[in-house]
């Protein structure tokens, strides 16, 4: 099970600086994040691809889960 | 077509926009100035009685109607809310003081620059040292908490008031107040003020661009992606401008309209609003999409930005083209001070919780 980062409900750039954290304490292993905010999932893929990333998203309803690994 | 391409297209057509709206009547470099628009709004409905800034700005109606629209059709609309309101409304009411301290909200800040005014290269130091501020506290943990599904009739709430307000706009009754003279009086054409209000709030909400952020991600992330949305307004402003008002392009720093040459107090007043909009997550701008995509967060902070701005002119704290009040300048002070305290005790409580939860993890 991938460690999780739960940002749903968070305002920018919140769930971006959750997801720089976690990849950062990390770097080599894969990271769940969960947000429930289109810009959040943008800005997340934006930033973790930047960063050498590939980034997976599954929409669920309102929510999504974004797959962030090497 | 690359991302940067595409953000430097959506800035630019808001900084056309800003040119044709001044060309066609709005206050000198104040094609579009949220800080000063919901101080007119403010006015029209006799919240403060500064009789040369009071009209119902139809380009507000626009954002709120285009930025709305576009999140239904797109699934960005959500009705949401419940991160801690009243600190925002405080953030949105100090944000706009430094703001009329100024003279202009962030992207009248861009405009300014974009038709020759000078000062907002000071005022820009200020905003960038606001958010330089503002970062540090969102590097040690700060938050304002998680917003919470709220009722579907909440999110309405921003589009309906806009439909009231263009209502009174149409209808005028006797208890609504429109200038004379001065910059309230100066007003484009309200079909067109209210068709480009409609496409700069379907641009903004779509690009999502915001000032603050912009500078933020680069401070922040390094992520020069909404930089160059304001690079593209700049820049297509000021070309706009030396076509469409070559005669009101003016560069320099003293008689600019609708501006002071105060430099420390340009400054200081924007470094208020700079760090009040990365404690927001946005610029007063986004602010005012966000409230119009549901979130009562942002149509909370509205609120604060139209009783700030109605306060700044009830207590004369306001600057006006003589220069800066020195209520203003106590105001701004104070604000910081304030702004400082709520972010140095959000931070402080949330790196607490957060000490805490690692203990009960080791514990276990």
């Amino acid at each position: 099970m991938p460690k999780t980062v739960d940002a749903r409900g968070r305002s920018c750039p919140e769930p971006v600086i959750m997801t720089k954290d976690a990849i950062e304490s990390n770097p080599n292993e894969p990271i769940r994040v969960l947000v429930d905010a289109h810009v959040a999932v943008e800005n997340i893929t934006r930033f973790a691809t930047g960063k050498g990333y590939k980034v997976n998203v599954e929409e669920k309803g309102e929510e999504y889960t974004l797959n962030i690994r090497k | 077509m690359g991302d940067k391409r595409k953000m430097f297209i959506y800035g630019g057509i808001i900084g056309l926009i800003g040119a044709i709206l001044l060309k066609f009547g709005n206050p000198g470099n104040m094609g579009i100035c949220v800080a000063c628009f919901y101080r007119d709004i403010a006015g029209a409905l006799g919240l403060h009685r500064a009789e040369i800034v009071q009209y119902i700005r139809p380009e507000i109606i626009g954002f709120i109607f285009g930025a709305f629209l576009i999140s239904v059709v797109k699934g960005d609309f959500k009705s949401r809310g419940g991160s801690s309101p009243l600190i925002r409304f405080f953030l949105g009411f100090f944000l706009v003081i430094g703001a009329l301290v100024f003279l202009g909200c962030p992207l009248r800040l861009i405009l300014r620059l974009g038709n020759g005014d000078l000062n907002a290269i000071t005022g820009l130091l200020g905003y960038l040292v606001g958010i330089f501020i503002g970062v540090q506290f969102l590097k040690k943990g700060y938050t304002l908490g998680r917003s919470t599904d709220q009722p579907k009739i909440s999110g309405y709430v921003m589009p309906i008031v806009a439909v009231a307000l263009l209502l009174l706009l149409i209808a005028k009754p006797e208890f609504i107040f429109f200038s004379a003279e001065g910059p309230g009086s100066m007003r484009a054409p309200i079909l067109l003020s209210l068709v480009l209000g409609m496409i700069v709030g379907i641009v903004l909400q779509k690009s999502r661009i915001c000032t603050a952020g912009a500078f933020r991600d680069v401070i922040l992330i390094k992520d020069y992606h909404f930089f160059w949305g304001i690079l593209g307004i700049l820049v297509v402003n000021f070309i706009a401008n030396i076509i469409l008002n070559f005669d009101a392009f003016k560069l320099g720093f003293e008689g600019q309209p609708v501006a002071h040459a105060d430099h420390l107090w340009n400054i200081i007043g924007m470094v208020l609003t700079g760090i009040c909009s990365v404690l927001l997550g946005g610029c007063p701008v986004r602010q005012t999409i966000l409230a119009s995509e549901g979130d009562a967060d942002a149509g909370i902070t509205v609120l604060g930005i139209t009783v700030g701005a109605a306060f700044a002119h009830n207590f004369g704290l306001a600057s006006s083209p003589k220069g800066v009040t020195n209520n203003g300048k106590i105001a701004v002070i104070i604000g910081i001070i304030v702004v400082l305290i709520i972010a140095y005790s959000v931070v402080k409580e949330a790196n607490k919780a957060r000490n805490q939860k690692k203990e009960s993890v080791k514990n276990a």
